[in-house]
């Protein structure tokens, strides 16, 4: 076989293969759409639901992951941007830091349930915060952790060494080094790192199954220590635990959800193509 | 009185032994030109200067360095060692302004150390900015992107940057390496004019460049200071067989 035709074969099957990859996102895009496209309606998005759940509208779930989700964040972006810039700017490398290290590989490797039995366990009974949007929040964060520390972590080592040197030869602090000239070019690394773990959180339920999500509650939220509804939770009880459920309200929640998570994946791009363009080094 | 004085340096990185008994004197208000080949160790003694070696890991640094009677190498604190740097400032091989404006670059370090502030910091930068011969080109344009600049202006701006703190000595670790010929010759003019208010130490790759712009110059070879001496002096009659095969081309 000439080479030409050899490497014609091989594109072929790449290209074959990286389609692959794109069809699934495609298909549920699409599913969802055909299926649950009809039934997102102001109504459904912005009322209670109502007849046990099989109609009326789906806001406690939305509003409940909106303020989990946000919570977390909240809880996981200054301590992971703190333990990043630690771990980039100040720490050798010594056995300290290398089991640091292998811990934030090992907690990303654990899987989603079990961060939802230690949240049970710490958050909801040792701590007594009960089933709540702050333990499930909580919860949410250190599983987060690990993600937001890499992003951070590369966000702050993309910084050029020039940068922190001049810094440091003009006489100013190591701390104030990063403060002003590391941080602030390392920001929009951080923060499309940050959005893309809020997307990524918002569609987990095993986290927040025994931490925060409620099976139904009548009323929106009043503060963290309440239960709340969850879009992904939701998803699983109406598809699962509801009997008659119109099959357009499952396909529309999920649509929710899928479109929530798109929304800040599109956000966290958007932000990314901004700094790009305003950063020229 | 030497502006800086060094007496049996010797630096090591990790096992390898970077300065051996490095011993000389640095005149105020002049020139001094660090020649050699690379990795003969003149950037590393440069950076002994403000003490910039203290960032790498596993550098070990013995002997004793004078900055105005002071035994720079003593110090212990980062306070220290921060005010030191603002004393003996650097300028980069490669032009290093940050990604913010031409302004905001030159005010940089009298923002962080809380120098000027209004009207003050407005009139430092200008001056800044003259001293180093940007203003008349800049003067409207100190909005701009400090990255929307020439090579060479950026250097300038570099060197404003530093000058804007105020510092005694400068040192230039082979500031024209990325320039054309033509900005090379306007920097070393813009030395020549530095040289009535600074102490400044320039490490280079270029002969013709010490010979021309230096008072003073130390030829340096595998770690060791081998001739130190009067510019002229040091070009015209060498006294080691190192520094004549090295000046007249015969290697490096």
């Amino acid at each position: 076989m000439k080479s030409r035709t050899a490497q014609r074969i091989a594109f072929a099957v790449l290209l074959a293969v990286s389609c692959v990859v794109f069809l699934p996102v495609v298909s549920i895009f699409v599913i969802l759409v055909k299926e649950g496209g009809g039934a997102l309606t102001p109504e459904f998005l912005f009322t209670m639901p109502s007849e046990g759940m099989r109609s009326g509208g789906i806001l406690p779930a939305i509003i409940g992951t909106l303020l989990i989700v946000v919570c977390a964040i909240a809880v996981t972006l200054p301590v992971g941007v703190l333990a990043a810039i630690y771990l980039n700017e100040y720490a050798k490398d010594n056995l300290l830091t290398r089991v640091i290290r292998l811990a934030i590989v090992n907690l990303a490797g654990v899987p989603s349930v079990v961060f939802g039995l230690f949240g049970l366990a710490l958050f909801v009974m040792m701590l007594n915060l009960g089933v709540s949007v702050i333990a499930g929040a909580l919860t949410l964060s250190i599983m987060e952790l690990p993600s937001i520390i890499t992003t951070s972590r590369n966000a702050l080592s993309s910084v050029p060494a020039s940068f922190r040197e001049v810094s440091l030869s003009l006489g100013v602090s190591r701390w104030r080094t990063i403060r002003h000239v590391v941080l602030p070019n390392a920001v929009p690394g951080i923060l499309t790192g940050a959005i893309l773990s809020l997307a990524r959180i918002a569609g987990e339920t095993a986290p927040i199954l025994f931490t925060a999500a409620a099976f139904y509650v009548t009323r929106l939220p009043h503060s963290l220590s309440d239960q709340v509804m969850a879009l992904p939770y939701h998803l699983y009880i109406i598809s699962t635990q509801i009997p008659n459920m119109p099959s357009k309200l499952t396909y529309g929640t999920a649509l929710t959800l899928v479109l929530l998570v798109f929304l800040m994946s599109l956000a966290a791009i958007i932000l990314r193509i901004i700094f790009r363009r305003r950063k020229k080094w | 009185m030497k502006k800086i004085t060094a007496a049996g340096l010797n630096l090591h990185y990790g096992t390898f032994h970077a300065l051996i008994d490095v011993s000389l004197g640095i005149e105020p208000n002049k020139i001094t030109a660090m020649i050699g080949p690379s990795g003969c160790g003149k950037s590393t003694l440069l950076r002994v200067f403000n003490r910039m070696n203290d960032a790498i890991e596993g550098v070990r640094v013995a002997g004793n360095v004078e900055l105005d009677g002071e035994n720079i190498l003593a110090y212990r604190d980062d306070e220290a060692i921060d005010i030191l740097r603002r004393k003996v400032g650097m300028v980069f091989q490669r032009p290093n302004p940050f990604p913010l404006s031409v302004f905001e670059n030159v005010a940089f370090g009298m923002r962080i150390h809380k120098l000027a502030r209004g009207r003050e910091l407005e009139d430092r930068v200008a001056e800044s900015l003259k001293a180093v011969l940007l203003w008349d080109a800049l003067k409207d344009k100190l909005k701009r992107s400090a990255l929307s600049l020439t090579l060479e202006q950026r250097q300038r701006l570099c060197i404003a940057r530093l000058i804007a703190v105020t510092p005694d000595v400068i040192l230039l670790d082979e500031p024209c390496s990325s320039l054309d010929p033509v900005a090379t010759l306007k920097i070393e003019e813009l030395m020549l004019e530095l040289k009535k208010r600074y102490t400044i130490i320039i490490v280079t790759h270029n002969m013709a460049q010490a010979a021309r712009v230096s008072d003073e110059t130390g030829f340096m070879l595998l770690g060791r200071l081998v001739e130190f001496g009067e510019t002229s002096r040091i070009f015209t009659a060498p006294q080691a067989k190192e520094t004549e095969e090295y000046i007249t081309g015969r290697y490096g």
